[in-house]
């Protein structure tokens, strides 16, 4: 009978291996500068398990997840540059004590909506809450509609784009076209220092792994088999006695609640928040990472964001102007040959054969560490 | 209000862009009665069974299912109010395997936070594995849906509506496209089923319907022809001449 239990053997071995490359092995290998650039490549994972299930188990298709990043890490900006703008040091502005960029604008009041930012609880908070309200929003208004497929993806694609014009004019109230940046200090703590940026790293990894037990758990549930079943048979699931678009609308507002975590994340390593995380490029990129990594695994869509992000740092290095004609062909390549991507390429290709191996021999070498990245 | 009947259609319509598909229709369905829809194509068999559980919206009249007015109510919760419906093509979950197909079915933790809760608990296995002899896949349980035959996919959909076990069951040509033994056992399955609640089939198999048919209807150009047992229908001169005749 099959097995309802929360991890099968298999799956234990994955995340253990995962854990040990994000917890071990990267942290003994690289320098603090290339650890703190997988940090950041790792807050892109928290976008692509939130895909996996969206878009991989139920079949949504978004291409707007850019926004729920981008507000959870506006989010935590807005706490970090209240934070950062005391009076003291913004004692030569012509108002002390409201972020750089609204003096620049001739704002002369903070605006009412940051006055909770002053609040660490409050801005935490909204860094899950805002983003899962407007996905919320977006998911009643198109979801009890029946907007569904094609349609959707190009409205998110749309709300992204609607999003990066807002932030973009509203200058005074958002930084504009710049972002939030010059960020300093979370209570006081230096996150510029090379030790902050090694402990984010680590608190970054602890959180992917709490998102990555939330979406396991909800993969195992019988909401993650009727994900399934929606997918391939909507209308058997409503005539089974579903309010299909309930199911959607969860889904989606706890991938946009993955997001924001991840945004969050980014700007206490990264140091700012800007929007050319939000707009039309950056989700579907985020896309991209989780098809690379296979869109039904959501172990895979973090391999996929690593890898991704990994080859686009050495690439764009090299050949700045060629990387997103590289990435659009690595997409389309990926769609064609391997639909499900590297887990795909995994678990049908490179693990029967690990297996047969092992069964005919004794292992003599050490475990294929990080193997499903290859 | 009169008891004697399960189901109310009355002055049914609907008409897609001026085409009346379904036109000013009534009949009534009594309890544990098994009713058969015949007629030529393009009839409006299956467009009735979709005005009933609510997957095409009606332009008038009304549907009434134990005294509960249906066409305002949403797809979902007229499932909860009793009424199943298997599709004329079999539509199962291929990527699921034949207990996860039923088990969705079961009627608990319909609610999204009731199905993050779910339990598989000795209760639901039992039933399940009720109802998978039921329908001949008692030994296919672990095995994908994709992988079954076109008549054991629509015996799955079939347990998938006994699961629920509604007081309303709507089968939408349910031998349709099996192999001749696959016919001889879902008629016997059917049989079964009918017995304690109110059916209403599409067929086009006559000798099939002889077989099952309390009373049949049968329908031409969105509106009744005849109505009436088995027997009297097959001898009504009009049905002879649109239907049966050919």
């Amino acid at each position: 009978m099959q097995s309802s239990a929360f991890m099968s053997r298999k799956e234990i071995i994955g995340f253990a291996i995962l854990a040990a490359l994000i917890f071990l092995v990267l942290p003994a290998v690289l320098d603090n500068f290339r650890l703190n650039l997988f940090g950041k490549y790792l807050t892109y994972a928290f976008v692509a398990v939130g895909l996996a299930l969206c878009w991989g188990a139920g079949g949504i298709l978004s291409l707007g997840q850019g926004v729920f990043f981008g507000l959870g890490g506006y989010c935590m900006a807005m706490f970090l540059k209240l934070e950062a703008s005391t009076p003291e040091n913004t004692a030569i502005q012509s108002t002390p004590g409201i972020p750089d960029f609204m003096d620049w604008n001739q704002l002369t009041e903070l605006p009412w909506w940051w006055e909770p930012f002053y609040s660490l609880p409050l801005a935490l908070l909204a860094v899950v809450a805002v983003p899962v309200m407007f996905a919320f929003v977006i998911g009643v208004a198109m979801f009890t509609r029946r907007v569904g497929g094609v349609y959707f993806a190009i409205i998110t694609q749309a709300f992204a784009a609607i999003m990066t014009i807002l932030i973009i004019g509203q200058q005074g109230y958002t930084g504009g076209v710049n972002g939030i940046t010059d960020l300093r200090t979370l209570m006081g703590w230096d996150i510029r220092t090379d030790e902050a940026k090694t402990i984010l790293y680590f608190v970054n990894g602890a959180l992917l792994f709490a998102v990555l037990l939330i979406a396991q758990y909800v993969r195992k549930s019988k909401l993650g088999r009727l994900l399934i079943a929606m997918r391939d048979q909507e209308d058997r699931v409503r005539f089974s006695g579903y309010n299909v678009a309930n199911f959607k609308i969860f889904i989606f507002c706890l991938g946009a609640a993955f997001a924001g975590i991840g945004g969050a994340m980014f700007t206490l390593q990264v140091g700012f928040m800007s929007p050319t995380l939000v707009g039309i490029v950056p989700s579907i990129e985020m896309v991209i990472f989780c098809a690379v990594g296979g869109r039904l695994s959501i172990l895979g869509a973090v391999y996929g964001a690593l890898l991704v992000n990994w080859a686009k740092t050495s690439l764009s290095e090299s050949f700045p102007e060629l990387w997103l004609l590289g990435l659009g062909g690595l997409f389309i390549a990926v769609v064609m040959f391997f639909p499900n991507g590297l887990a795909g390429v995994w678990s049908e290709k490179i693990e029967p054969r690990l297996l047969a191996l092992f069964s005919k021999k004794k292992p003599d070498t050490s475990a294929p560490d990080g193997a499903p990245a290859e | 209000m009169n008891e004697r009947f399960i189901l109310k259609v009355e002055d049914l319509t609907v008409s897609f862009d001026g085409f009346k598909a379904v036109d000013h229709l009534s009949f009534y369905v009594e309890p544990n009665e098994c009713r058969v829809i015949i007629g030529p194509n393009g009839a409006g068999k299956t467009t009735v069974l979709d005005l009933i559980c609510g997957r095409t919206k009606a332009t008038e009249g009304s549907v009434v299912f134990k005294n509960k007015e249906l066409l305002s109510m949403r797809e979902d919760q007229i499932v909860h109010a009793g009424v199943g419906r298997k599709f004329q093509t079999p539509s199962v979950y291929e990527d699921l395997t034949v207990f996860e197909n039923l088990e969705l079915s079961y009627p608990k933790g319909h609610g999204v936070f009731g199905a993050l809760a779910f339990k598989r608990d000795e209760k639901v296995r039992a039933r399940i594995k009720d109802i998978a002899e039921t329908i001949f896949l008692a030994d296919q349980l672990d095995e994908k849906a994709a992988f079954l035959s076109h008549g054991q996919k629509q015996w799955l959909e079939i347990g998938m509506l006994l699961i629920q076990d509604p007081q309303l069951l709507m089968l939408d040509e349910p031998v349709a496209g099996m192999s001749v033994a696959e016919r001889k056992k879902t008629a016997e399955l059917l049989n079964r089923i009918i017995q304690d609640r109110s059916v209403i089939v599409i067929e086009h198999d006559m000798g099939f319907v002889a077989d099952i048919a309390t009373r049949v209807t049968v329908l031409h150009q969105g509106k009744t022809l005849s109505e009436g047992t088995m027997e009297r229908v097959q001898n009504d001169p009009k049905v002879v001449e649109v239907y049966l005749g050919h």
